[in-house]
């Protein structure tokens, strides 16, 4: 089944990293997908850029309202996400212990995915 | 979890908000300032072992309450016994309320207020960004210090000089009404911004790059506590924008690199791609200010992919609306760079002449005049004018950077002499 791994926390503390802390922080993530991406499990993931640049459009019953700013102003965020495939709850968590350990700080959300849809942009639908 | 530079960073990143509520409960920066030290420091302590707590902005405050006012108490009459350690540290009961307390617009006022005393009006400027980054940003002394090529010890009487000046001056802390947050929000920008032009300005090196990301990281903070100010977008995208091109501003030697010989591969796509998006945000407001004109012109280099695809046309336009909004002599002057590439070098030329008197000390202006004089073929003038600004020169790449263009006039000066 697939799972979305949704990662939140302080975009303050993220955004301060180092440029070394960075590379570091990736390079162990890196390390916890190799094999997930050999094994055929590690799906789509994407990091998100900071919630000063992000708009919402609240869909009001009229014409929808353009905000500034996220969603939702919470203490940590939604910072990006992975999608990957799992037997079943305890792998998802199991990856997302291992990516815990790559990358400390914050919490991972695990929701099972409904519905998904692959790329469709021409020449990269799978 | 436990890493001691995961914990670094947190505290850093809580700083601001921690100082900030800090300072509304003491009105003393000194207190505020121990406070959130003593807090950081049992932070360093608890947190290991026991992990960090669910909310560490409102463990610091709470901790770093409880240390000032135990500090104030042991100055007030002398020294009552310290609380046991694990009182002052065990805070899982308060947490929960306080952090509720905290999700209201409380901490968008008290950063405000925490920014807008660093620019306290009776302070010269180089107190103000010396201040904001002491207090603001936690960098050290010694690292303010030698950002700014003063001793430890000249910076760190600055620092006391504008505190002491803050703590005789008023500054109010009652939540500010909208015209006055409006004042306070474009004191702090211009602020913010100089500390990024301290970083940008003068030459390599790691002290003062690290003074552009902070200067970066404070616009994303006041972009958050104002979502929707277009401005304060410009400013942060104005900022992303410039730091982009940082990794290609200087050569191996530490030269600047003029912009266009940068090797435009070098540029931080992912910056630019940041800065970009808050232009288009910026601009969805329709009111426009100079620091969004000035991102807007930024961003048209970004997007030139190679030097002559510049839209200097746009480029020259932009500065016609930054003159008007926000008149001076370096705006004419760097919109007679976009001039003499869209209209030629005797337009530009003409352009900067009356400015002659308002930047004679200015060094950019005779580095661009001499400029233009050697394009119109006036190499004399175009010699003295770069005497001049390596005469006026702030920092050794400048100078250098002028000399390499005397160096190149004399040759070819010789080499037509001779054919």
């Amino acid at each position: 089944m697939l799972y979305a791994i949704l990662c939140y926390h302080e975009e303050d503390v993220v955004w301060s990293w180092s440029a070394e802390q960075e590379a570091a922080v990736m390079t162990r993530l890196a390390e916890v997908q190799a094999p997930m991406i050999a094994s055929g499990k590690m799906g789509p993931s994407l990091r998100l850029m900071p919630t000063t640049t992000a708009t919402t459009l609240r869909k009001t019953k009229d014409a929808p309202l353009v905000i500034d700013g996220p969603f939702a102003e919470t203490k940590e965020q939604l910072l990006g996400f992975y999608v990957v495939e799992v037997a079943d709850l305890e792998e998802a968590l199991a990856i997302a212990r291992d990516l815990a350990a790559a990358n400390p700080g914050g919490a991972y959300e695990l929701r099972p995915v409904a519905l998904y849809n692959p790329d469709q942009r021409p020449g990269l639908a799978p | 979890m436990t890493d001691p530079a995961w914990i670094e960073n947190a505290l850093v990143g809580a700083r601001p908000r921690v100082v900030g509520a800090l300072l509304r409960y003491f009105r003393d920066l000194d207190l505020a300032e121990e406070g959130f030290q003593d807090a950081c420091l049992r932070a360093l302590r608890h947190w290991p072992n026991k992990g960090p707590p669910r909310d560490p902005v409102a463990w610091l405050i709470m901790v770093g309450r409880n240390a000032g006012v135990d500090g104030v108490r042991r100055r007030a009459r002398n020294a009552p016994p310290l609380p046991d350690e694990a009182v002052l540290s065990d805070l899982d009961d308060v947490e929960a309320p306080l952090a509720e307390r905290l999700d209201d617009s409380h901490y968008q006022d008290d950063v405000l207020r925490l920014l807008f005393v660093c620019c306290h009006p009776d302070l010269p400027q180089t107190q103000q960004v010396a201040l904001a980054l002491r207090i603001v940003a936690g960098l050290t002394v010694a690292q303010i210090a030698r950002a700014f090529l003063v001793s430890e010890t000249a910076m760190e009487q600055r620092i006391t000089r504008a505190k002491a000046r803050v703590a005789r001056g008023t500054v109010p802390f009652e939540a500010p009404d909208a015209a006055e947050r409006e004042r306070r929000l474009a004191t702090v920008s211009a602020m913010i911004y100089l500390i990024f032009n301290e970083g940008y300005s003068a030459g390599d090196g790691a002290y003062r790059t690290r003074l552009c990301d902070d200067a970066i990281r404070l616009g994303r903070l006041l972009q958050r506590l104002f979502p929707a100010e277009p401005e304060v977008m410009g400013l942060t995208a104005l900022m992303l924008l410039q730091h982009a091109r940082h990794p290609a501003r200087f050569d191996a030697a530490g030269r600047i690199v003029l912009l266009e010989e940068q090797d435009r591969t070098r540029w931080n796509r992912k910056l630019i791609a940041e800065g970009l998006a808050l232009v288009e945000k910026a601009l969805r407001h329709r009111a426009s200010g100079p620091y969004q004109i000035q991102a807007a012109i930024a961003a048209l280099h970004d997007r030139a992919e190679t030097a002559e695809a510049t839209d200097w046309a746009q480029i020259d336009l932009l500065y016609g609306v930054l003159e008007w909004l926000s008149p001076s002599p370096v705006v004419t002057l760097n919109r007679a760079v976009a001039v003499s590439k869209s209209r030629g070098a005797e337009a530009a030329l003409a352009m900067i002449e009356p400015l002659g008197e308002a930047l004679a000390g200015y060094f950019h202006f005779h580095g661009v005049r001499g400029a233009l004089l050697w394009q119109c073929g006036r190499r004399a003038q175009a010699r003295t004018a770069f005497d001049k600004a390596i005469a006026l020169a702030n920092t050794a790449a400048e100078a250098d950077h002028i000399r390499d263009h005397l160096d190149r006039l004399m040759a070819e000066a010789a080499r037509e002499g001779r054919g």
